[in-house]
């Protein structure tokens, strides 16, 4: 066979591999339910930090000065990460679960091939939908605030952080996909991913010291929130692209340990 | 149903260990096309072990197994060669049976139409926009059924197919996997029911704790158990039975007179009836039942068995 005829077939069995996946995704309500609920969460968040924020107007000029008005209103993203990484765990769970994982091998043997389509049509659904709700949460925090100090979409900064909350909560959802091939069962699965995100991160307040906030940076959640700071973000220091950069190296951690075990293991 | 040769299974030294468990043991077979092959076993003696190592699911610690020469895991759209039913439940609960099937097509570049043709051949016409939560074990099965006739395959694998069939779907399966095989087709059954597979297979593998025991055709087998045994009734049993043992014959005798008579058949018994002037009420060939034979044969290879009862 020639190259050209190899690539042509890879190339239609790729993407029948990607089709097969979205027609997966998109019949089952867990991937609408958690996209709702992520929007909910984001959008009605930003209206009500957006209006808890108004009276900053009257604070100090220090405080005006380190006030986010873009990590203010996109702080429901941290609430709603939950959501989208609960998504992308089920994803990948609910195929081990109930055995359908073996149906799928069976028509698709290339396993490496199944998971890269899987998580990219995740990865594609779940920035489309973030991205969105991540500007619709922004216009309206914004407007919310307006009284107080706001900004513009056109403003230096804020574009790449209205941007990041997308790419934040895209990673975080990749990151529960991986972790889902790793430990197969939904509930550990979740406990990892909640562990990882939502738990040790205060877990590490709990150990006051220096080591422990170095640590706490680099965490996934911590260091990849920067992504939609306009403002360096509390202790932490590391800027947004760095940020995102731990987390998204998290992601390819679980990646290749994902792609490595699920073509050794028995389905 | 129309032709489709299939291609030849076959193992070699196969077998898989799960920790400490040997779940198949090194065996070796070929399942050829146009005939049903039984694939015959206690519950756990190694026979969806076997089906998921054709399949590329699990691999085996050593050994190969083929489908038409080449590893499963080599085929790109291998639905066309390949359809199985394993366990048929393993089909997300929210899923409807439509969306299920379209996207097993969708992965192998199988027109949306023959979804439709073979949810009608299966008889789920009816509930294909439900979802499969609320399924019997019985819909699952029909399911599971279309998802390995999907692809027009020319080798069909089924675990345990008839599990949770109401009769009339029962004789269905049996009629469809005598007739895939009559048009050509490859088809392994595996049963832990020597009756089904008496009704169905026309060649047996049996397997009892990941070994092989037998390996023949269904009439080698029947053969091969029946006419072992003579049951004799005479006028006067305690004397017959002297002659019989005098003659090379292993004699028991039961209660009621009967005598139950090995190593020695039928033929010549009466004529031995006649010469020594025995009066014979009756002479009869006990044929070893199917059931009874697959019982000697995996009698040794049980995996679970339950204790005799205890009299309290």
């Amino acid at each position: 066979m020639s190259a050209q005829a190899g690539a042509i077939r890879l190339d239609s069995r790729l993407r029948a591999t990607a089709r097969s996946e979205w027609i997966k995704f998109r019949s089952v309500r867990s991937g609408p339910f958690a996209l709702v609920a992520t929007a909910l969460i984001v959008v009605v968040g930003a209206w009500l930090l957006g209006a808890g924020n108004r009276n900053s107007a009257a604070a100090s000029p220090a405080s005006q000065a380190a006030f986010d008005p873009v990590f203010t209103v996109l702080q429901g993203i941290e609430l709603a990460q939950l959501f989208v990484g609960a998504l992308g765990v089920i994803t990948v769970t609910g195929e081990y679960s109930s055995g359908l994982i073996r149906g799928t091998f069976v028509a698709t043997p290339q396993r490496a091939q199944v998971l890269a389509m899987k998580a990219l049509v995740f990865a594609a659904v779940a920035w489309a939908c973030c991205t969105a709700l991540s500007f619709a949460a922004f216009f309206l925090g914004q407007s919310v605030l307006s009284p107080a100090k706001h900004v513009g979409i056109g403003d230096p900064g804020v574009l790449t952080a209205v941007l990041g909350g997308g790419l934040y909560l895209t990673f975080v959802g990749l990151l529960g996909l991986f972790i889902g091939v790793l430990v197969r069962r939904t509930p550990a699965a979740l406990a990892a991913l909640f562990g990882l995100l939502a738990v040790l991160p205060i877990a590490l307040i709990l150990f006051k010291g220096t080591i422990a906030s170095q640590l706490g940076e680099y965490l996934p959640g911590n260091a990849g929130e920067q992504a939609f700071h306009l403002l360096p973000g509390g202790a932490y220091t590391l800027g947004r692209w760095p940020g995102l950069g731990v987390l998204a190296a998290y992601v390819a951690a679980a990646a290749v340990a994902a792609f490595t075990l699920i073509r050794r293991r028995d389905a | 149903m129309n032709e489709r040769g299939g291609a030849i299974i076959e193992a070699q030294s196969l077998k898989k260990v799960y920790g400490d468990t040997t779940a198949v043991d090194g065996i070796d077979f070929k399942v050829k096309p146009g005939v049903v092959t039984g694939f015959l076993g206690p519950n756990g003696a190694g026979k969806s072990t076997t089906m998921r190592m054709i399949l590329g699911l699990d691999l085996p610690t050593s050994g190969t197994v083929t489908v038409g020469g080449h590893r499963y895991q080599s085929e790109v759209w291998p639905l066309h060669e390949v359809g199985a039913l394993l366990d048929a439940r393993a089909v997300h609960p929210g899923r409807s049976a439509y969306n299920h099937l379209h996207s097993l097509a969708v992965a192998n570049g199988i027109a949306r139409a023959r979804v439709d043709e073979v949810l009608e051949q299966v008889g789920l016409t009816s509930v294909v926009r439900k979802r499969a939560g609320g399924f019997s074990l019985g819909m699952f099965q029909r399911l599971g059924i279309a998802a390995a006739l999907l692809g027009d395959p020319g080798t069909l694998l089924f675990d345990e197919p008839v599990n949770g069939l109401d009769p009339e779907g029962i004789i269905w399966i049996r009629a469809l996997i005598r007739s895939l095989a009559a048009a050509g087709r490859t088809v392994l059954v595996s049963s832990h029911l020597m009756s089904e597979m008496a009704l169905t297979a026309d060649h047996l593998l049996v397997i009892g704790r990941g070994r092989m025991i037998a390996d023949m055709p269904m009439s080698e087998l029947i053969a091969r158990h029946s006419g072992e045994r003579v049951e004799v009734r005479s006028a006067d049993p305690q004397w017959m039975a002297a002659d019989l043992r005098a003659a090379g014959a292993q004699v028991t005798l039961e209660p009621d007179g009967m005598l139950g008579v090995t190593g020695l058949d039928s033929r010549k018994i009466g004529e031995l009836a006649a010469e020594r002037g025995h009066v014979l009420y009756q002479l009869r060939d006990v044929t070893a039942s199917l059931e009874e034979a697959y019982f000697r044969l995996t009698g040794e290879s049980v995996e679970y068995r339950a204790a005799a009862p205890v009299a309290s």
